[in-house]
């Protein structure tokens, strides 16, 4: 026992010697609001090429849709580079994998920036994966460019949103579902920020032009047991349905659907996340007539987005479908180089600067980017499902919208930021 | 009243789907003690069938009917192998079955990404598996769902006359209760686990050609359901057929209940709440097989 | 699984008393000063901030590994769903660093954006007191351990339904924090913190001095597996392991020795999530759920789950390789991942601790082992 005892003195004063060290080296660094913050990160232009991220998941349940935006981000950059590069530099595309992990994306970000000095960051897709790496861009000061339609409500000063915000996409779902005379909705997402954020303007929305919703259910990411909720919808007897699920669950809630008897003709599905990738794996036998809303389809008509299917099909294959997220991706690099060659600079804070009514003639058609919101101007477009698995537009907003991400034109939307 | 019996209907075929997945638990799992964390690709390997098959067969009612017994083949293939390979090496070690076995569940996951792609495939479903069937008033019971009920009571029937009536069945029996007087009276244990594996495994194929019916196919399909799966197990008792049936239906009602008046998420809560509180009851689960063995 | 005296494979061979006690404290003493030095002087030193504040990370997850070598290694109890207790201290501690940055009064920012609430719910506002959070982040999860744990352990529920349960309420917690997004942040989970007690974590200092606390956290919870694990209390530990019923016999609780471990365990997954959160800046629901609280115990088991040291550096290693081999080959990697576990479990249950002794053992004839 003697020896148990001098052990735990001797522990005792290993620990005391830790702690001590601990709490020494600890120390002092600024506290917050001194304003102090680190400068930003420097954007490593030596060498005649500049360096860019693309932070996607390459695996995990999120690999699915977001290695087709990487490709589509590393055609456009191809593209870029067979014409000469930017201001000289060819680009160096750096991948990472952000694994459909929020943390990990976050862990990425940061190394891209400070081990790799990169000038911008392309990628991301779920708004988790949005919020876990925008504070990373932001005490870093670096540039995201974010090509996913996501929910609004949002605006950080370095990340540049060239998807479409909720007046781009969900309003005029709403819009067009109100033009063919349907007064009642029912809402169905899956568990996380967009749906939810969505339905609520949704609701602002009914309340504000006499429609009614007649209900609001959610269920778990993933999850594909949708008896109850298509029970429910066929009970509400529902003009029309919104949807904002997500990945598999579309699967399952389409097979429900049509197994309950509802269809396109009497009870027509508006789905925000089903785009061409999305129809293949559900299947036409299920989705045939039913309607998406979003500002791209591989059959919108023009010579830019010929040439985008055709130079996406001779790389990656004639059976892969291009989609509205891969194109605003495509496009998101080409802004980027815009606006890189109007600052004259790769400098993040020049490029910002420069960035207000740059225009790049996209597949959707022309595109502007909004310097003070940071997102871009896009035509909303409402499309069916053919029979063929691809999506026709039946209407248009005519003109491209100006991006409104707090909803501050719309007085129905007043309170819901 | 609409509502209530469309809501019981649910409920009884998501307990259809959760006793196909755990039918074959129960051999691997209640007879055998091993925690095989990969039955889920299985369920994913039945699937595939499917897809594969469809690929060869146009009529999709045909190729559906040729993949039940396909899928059983391969499921069952892959489960024997596993079994052959790492299992039977962990029988002391049941919480190492369950590491081991994810491991593999991972490689299969991946296996599947790099074969069929990562995005989900499609098949078709026969027509008359896409509608319903009018009962009274609204009331609708779709064709899918009653085509996966009577699938699972045919497995059960099927499992328990295999296990009542054959040979095998009366081995498998025996091995379940006093492993080593099965030994000592000349069973071959070895054979016999393979079999059941193979059996238990080949149920997870069929449940996966059925799950064509209601969901993605994907690679990862099977890891949802999995969990659900193995309370049924534990809840019914180990080493009976009888409490997982029963079970199944009991939770599948409940959650579709639940979720009908408040939401999944809420419904999910409740079930495992409620399981806890009936282990607490009766740990053993709701019934517990006779055995003279110290298990 | 007839035998109820099946002695874990994994377990070294059981060692003579003896010798622990009279080489064990130096050889204690020696490891600790050199595990302190590499931590506190080594790494900084050599690797760049970012790399710091990766490592800062691991070693937060081999902080959640040294309860499952205490709790599995040792106890035998396969706790699949630490990531439950993980999430608890990890929120515990988010909760305040959040009200902390919104300042007395006011809601967090995604709570105002989502929530559409007009006060903080009341389940919040204790953790606006440092006082009550600090504490929390370790008590919380203890209190859950031992709630759960003393249900499920009095009556006797065997490992695998143990197992199986815990993963069970991994989902169940899972669901529950995605469902309320208003009150919890829902899949995004806690993130975008200004501060760490005043703090700004901007600041690299900061993140450095973060960085010393985590190490200092993780020497700290092996200084207190060490003594737990060489007093009477971890021999009656490994008793009940290898043979439950004969410690019943002898006149113990098998059920409260399996409690202490698995509560013990449970602070010590907690105090790992509370620093993961200032060091890696989020905690979310997919760091918490059923697949995290498997790949915890898959760092541990490489590792080598019987002794001190194997599970901190099997799941320092395990993460390193998964952030350094993920970026160049993520499909490698997912295979690599799984033959990896695959093939230490079945074929070396000791882990690559056990190598050593394994050619040693190749070497000379096996001495007689005392007992079993």
């Amino acid at each position: 026992m003697l020896a148990g005892h001098a052990r735990r003195r001797r522990t005792a004063g290993a620990l005391a010697v830790l702690l001590t060290a601990t709490l020494a080296l600890a120390g002092c660094g600024s506290k917050t609001g001194q304003n102090t913050a680190a400068a930003g990160a420097s954007v490593d232009t030596s060498g005649d090429t500049v360096k860019v991220g693309l932070l996607n998941s390459l695996s995990g349940t999120m690999a699915i849709s977001e290695v087709t935006v990487r490709d589509a981000i590393l055609l456009a950059v191809e593209e870029i580079n067979a014409a000469g590069g930017v201001l000289g530099k060819k680009i160096e595309p750096i991948g990472e994998d952000g694994a459909s992990d929020w943390p990990t994306f976050a862990e990425k970000a940061e190394k891209l920036i400070k081990e790799n000095g990169v000038a911008a960051v392309f990628g991301c897709w779920t708004s988790a994966s949005r919020k876990a790496v925008k504070p990373v861009f932001e005490a870093n000061k670096s540039l995201l460019f974010y090509p996913v339609q996501y929910e609004g409500l949002e605006q950080s000063p370095y990340i540049f949103y060239t998807g479409a915000t909720t007046n781009q996409q969900i309003v005029p779902g709403l819009d067009y579902l109100k033009s063919q005379g349907k007064t009642s909705v029912y809402l169905v997402g899956s568990d996380y920020v967009f749906p939810r954020t969505a339905n609520k303007i949704i609701k602002a929305y009914a309340q504000a032009n006499g429609m009614t919703v007649l209900g609001e259910d959610y269920a778990p990411l993933g999850s594909t047991e949708f008896g109850t909720i298509v029970n429910k919808v066929k009970a509400a007897k529902a003009a029309a349905v919104f949807n904002t699920l997500n990945g598999d669950s579309n699967v399952a809630f389409f097979k429900e659907y049509k197994s309950a008897g509802l269809t396109a003709a009497s009870t027509p599905v508006v789905s925000v996340s089903i785009a061409e990738e999305e129809v293949k794996s559900i299947g036409t036998q299920y989705l045939a007539d039913q309607l998406t809303a979003w500002n791209y389809y591989q059959t919108t008509p023009g010579a830019a987005n010929e040439k985008f299917v055709a130079a996406y099909k001779a790389k990656y294959g004639a059976d892969k479908p291009t989609s509205d997220p891969m194109e605003a991706a495509y496009v998101s690099v080409h802004l980027w180089k815009a606006m890189v060659e109007k600052a004259g600079s790769f400098d993040v804070e020049k490029v910002k600067a420069a960035a207000d009514g740059v225009t790049y003639e996209a597949p959707e058609g022309l595109v502007t980017v909004d310097g003070a919101t940071q997102h871009i101007h896009k035509t909303a477009r409402i499309g069916k499902v053919d029979a063929s698995g691809l999506i026709t537009e039946v209407w248009n907003s005519g003109g491209p919208l100006k991006p409104d991400p707090y909803l501050k034109g719309y007085p129905w939307a007043t309170g819901l930021s | 009243m609409t509502v209530l019996v469309g809501q019981l209907f649910t409920g009884v075929s998501i307990g259809a789907v959760l006793l196909l997945i755990a039918l074959g638990l129960s051999l691997t799992f209640g007879q055998m003690g091993v925690i095989n964390m990969a039955h889920g690709e299985f369920i994913m390997a039945g699937a595939y069938t499917v897809y594969v098959l469809q690929g060869a067969i146009s009529s999709a009612g045909i190729s559906l009917f040729v993949a039940l017994p396909v899928a059983f083949l391969v499921a069952g293939a892959l489960g024997a192998l596993l079994e052959y390979l790492l299992i039977r090496r962990l029988y002391a070690r049941p919480l190492d079955t369950l590491l081991v076995t994810w491991g593999v569940s991972l490689i299969l996951q991946q296996l599947a990404r790099d074969i069929f792609g990562a995005p989900n495939v499609q098949t078709r479903a026969p027509d008359w598996l896409t509608g319903n069937v009018p009962l009274f008033g609204d009331l609708t019971l779709s064709t899918n769902r009653l085509f996966i009920l009577a699938l699972a009571i045919l497995a059960v029937v099927g499992l328990t006359l295999v296990l009542r009536l054959t040979p095998l069945g009366r081995r498998i029996r025996a091995v379940v209760q006093n492993r080593d007087l099965a030994a000592v009276s000349g069973i071959p244990t070895g054979r016999v686990d393979r079999l059941t594996f193979f059996i238990g495994s080949g149920l997870a194929g069929v449940a996966g050609v059925a799950l064509t019916l209601l969901g993605p196919i994907g690679p990862t399909m099977g890891t949802n359901l999995i969990i659900d799966a193995f309370l049924v197990v534990v809840v019914g008792g180990i080493g009976t057929l009888k409490g997982g049936v029963i079970v199944a239906f009991v939770l599948g009602t409940l959650q579709s209940l639940v979720e009908y008046t408040t939401t999944l998420s809420v419904a999910k809560v409740v079930v495992f709440v409620a399981i806890v509180g009936f282990l607490q009851w009766r740990p053993q689960g709701l019934f517990t097989l006779r055995t003279r063995s110290l298990a | 699984m007839t035998a109820t005296v099946t002695r874990d494979p994994a377990a070294p061979p059981a060692t003579p008393r003896r010798r622990v006690v009279v080489s064990g404290p130096a050889r204690a003493a020696i490891g600790f000063a050199s595990g302190a030095l590499l931590l506190f002087a080594l790494a900084p030193s050599a690797l760049s901030d970012f790399r710091l504040s990766l490592l800062a990370k691991y070693l937060c997850l081999a902080m959640v590994a040294v309860g499952i070598g205490l709790a599995w290694g040792r106890g035998g109890l396969l706790t699949l769903g630490q990531g439950v207790f993980f999430g608890l201290g990890g929120y515990a501690m988010a909760m305040h660093m959040k009200l902390a940055d919104a300042g007395p009064g006011e809601l967090p920012d995604f709570m105002a954006l989502y929530g559409q609430l007009d006060a903080l719910p009341w389940w919040w506002r204790p953790f606006a007191s440092p006082w009550f959070a600090l504490p929390a982040t370790v008590l919380l999860p203890m209190l859950v351990a031992f709630l759960l744990g003393s249900l499920v352990f009095r009556r006797r529920v065997r490992g695998a339904y143990f197992a199986i349960l815990s993963q069970a309420l991994a989902a169940a917690l899972v669901i529950f924090l995605i469902g309320q997004q208003g009150t919890t942040g829902g899949t995004n989970g806690l993130t975008d913190f200004q501060g760490f007690f005043g703090y700004d974590l901007d600041d690299p200092v900061n993140q450095r001095m973060v960085y010393f606390i985590v190490a200092g956290g993780l020497l700290l919870l092996l200084a207190l597996a060490r003594q737990l694990m060489h007093s009477r209390y971890g021999e009656l530990l490994v008793a009940v392991r290898d043979g439950e019923e004969r410690v019943r016999f002898l006149g113990h609780n098998p059920a409260t020795v399996k409690l202490v471990a698995y509560v013990v365990a449970a602070g010590m997954a907690g105090l790992a999530g509370a620093l993961f959160v200032p060091a890696v800046g989020i905690i979310n629901p997919a760091l918490i759920g059923v697949v995290p609280s498997i790949e915890f115990v898959v760092g541990v088991a490489v590792g080598g789950r019987a002794v001190l040291l194997g599970p901190v550096l099997g799941a320092v290693a395990v993460a390193w390789a998964r952030t350094s081999l993920s970026e160049e080959f993520p499909a490698a990697w997912t295979y690599l991942q799984g033959l990896l576990f695959v093939l230490v479990v079945a074929f070396l249950p000791g882990g690559l601790a056990s190598l050593p002794a394994l050619a040693r053992r190749l070497r000379r004839t096996p001495r007689q082992e005392v007992g079993t």
